[in-house]
């Protein structure tokens, strides 16, 4: 098993969050008065808790996933196709982990060392970065809204391939033995 | 309405794992279903000031100055410095999409934002550092970093022919 990630409670770019909303709290309530100041708290305060339980389950469905799709299970889907059909795995696969980089790259890594193409580990990093649902789901979503997250993830879909094509040329191109 | 259906889908993964863990073991359920409420304690503090955080920003900041840098007309220059404030923002989740709903409500441009989203979610420098290039081959990172490079610029084009909904 490997060992479990933990997600710190506190560190510094928290504290410069920190500061920054509190400066700008100040600023509202001085320069705007007490009546925006608590208007723009109780909104803050509402998306919250609209929040709460979509980030509660994200953690869950994380650990659970974590614990019932063991990295080599994954290593062993991408690892097995390469080709085209290796995009579409990668791109799947992707799609399906839930998203925190202390799981995926790891996977990433097992896969560079199991022999897999690296365009198909550049279409399952580039997909997990900019379509895991987990991500687009507990904190985009919230944050964004529906319209923008939903056109921002239909708008991003051909990325990853376009990023293996390109890493598979790359390769081609730079690589030992010239390729085919 | 639509934030009651997420909550439905998302618990319904949730319960459905839990069933797919606890008939493997009791134990393996229990230890997913603990793990994941301590991650989710201890990401209270930064969801409260994120979210906090982004509210009063975006009441302070000075529109005018966003809109002249990231507005829908704001061209090139507008998308690569999103781009490149997305690459070198600090911290998860919670800091990149505040500062992305911020600027969407201080006038940023649509298509101006999503470069930045994606340049976060690609190259976020400090994610980079520590979780990526210690597990993974360097040379596959820097061809992964090489070939990403256009794909805020290709987003943010695709978003301008699409058009927003």
């Amino acid at each position: 098993m490997p060992p479990r990630r933990r997600i710190s409670s506190f560190d510094w770019s928290t504290g410069v969050i920190a500061a920054a909303a509190v400066v700008a709290g100040a600023v509202v309530y001085l320069r705007e008065g007490q009546d925006r100041f608590l208007a723009i708290l109780g909104s803050d305060v509402g998306l919250m808790v609209y929040m709460m339980p979509k980030v509660l389950a994200g953690c869950l469905i994380g650990t659970l996933v974590a614990l019932l799709l063991p990295r080599e299970v994954v290593t062993r889907w991408i690892g097995a196709e390469s080709g085209w059909l290796g995009f579409v795995i990668a791109f799947l696969a992707a799609v399906i982990l839930p998203g925190n980089p202390l799981t995926i790259f790891p996977v990433a890594g097992a896969l560079l060392i199991a022999g897999a193409d690296i365009g198909a580990v550049v279409v399952f990093v580039t997909t997990w970065a900019v379509i895991g649902y987990q991500r687009a789901l507990v904190w985009e979503l919230p944050f964004m809204g529906p319209d923008f997250t939903i056109w921002r993830i239909i708008v991003c879909l051909p990325l990853p391939f376009v990023a293996g094509i390109l890493a598979r040329m790359a390769m081609r191109a730079f690589g030992k033995g010239g390729g085919t | 309405m639509i934030g009651l259906a997420i909550d439905i889908v998302l618990w319904g993964f949730v319960a459905g794992l839990a069933v797919m863990a606890a008939m493997r073991s009791r134990a393996l359920a229990w230890e997913g279903l603990r793990d994941g409420a301590v991650d989710f304690l201890r990401l209270i503090p930064r969801l409260v000031l994120g979210v906090i955080g982004a509210g009063f920003l975006a009441e302070v900041l000075p529109q005018d100055l966003i809109v002249s840098w990231f507005g829908p007309q704001s061209g090139l220059t507008g998308l690569t410095v999103a781009t490149v404030v997305g690459a070198i923002v600090p911290g998860g989740p919670v800091v990149g999409f505040a500062i992305g709903a911020t600027a969407l409500k201080s006038g940023a441009g649509a298509p101006q934002v999503i470069a930045f989203i994606v340049a976060w979610s690609l190259f976020a420098l400090q994610r980079l550092m520590m979780w990526e290039l210690p597990v993974m081959d360097g040379k596959a990172v820097w061809v992964r970093i090489a070939v990403s490079l256009p794909l805020p610029f290709l987003a943010a084009a695709i978003a301008m022919l699409v058009g927003r909904p």
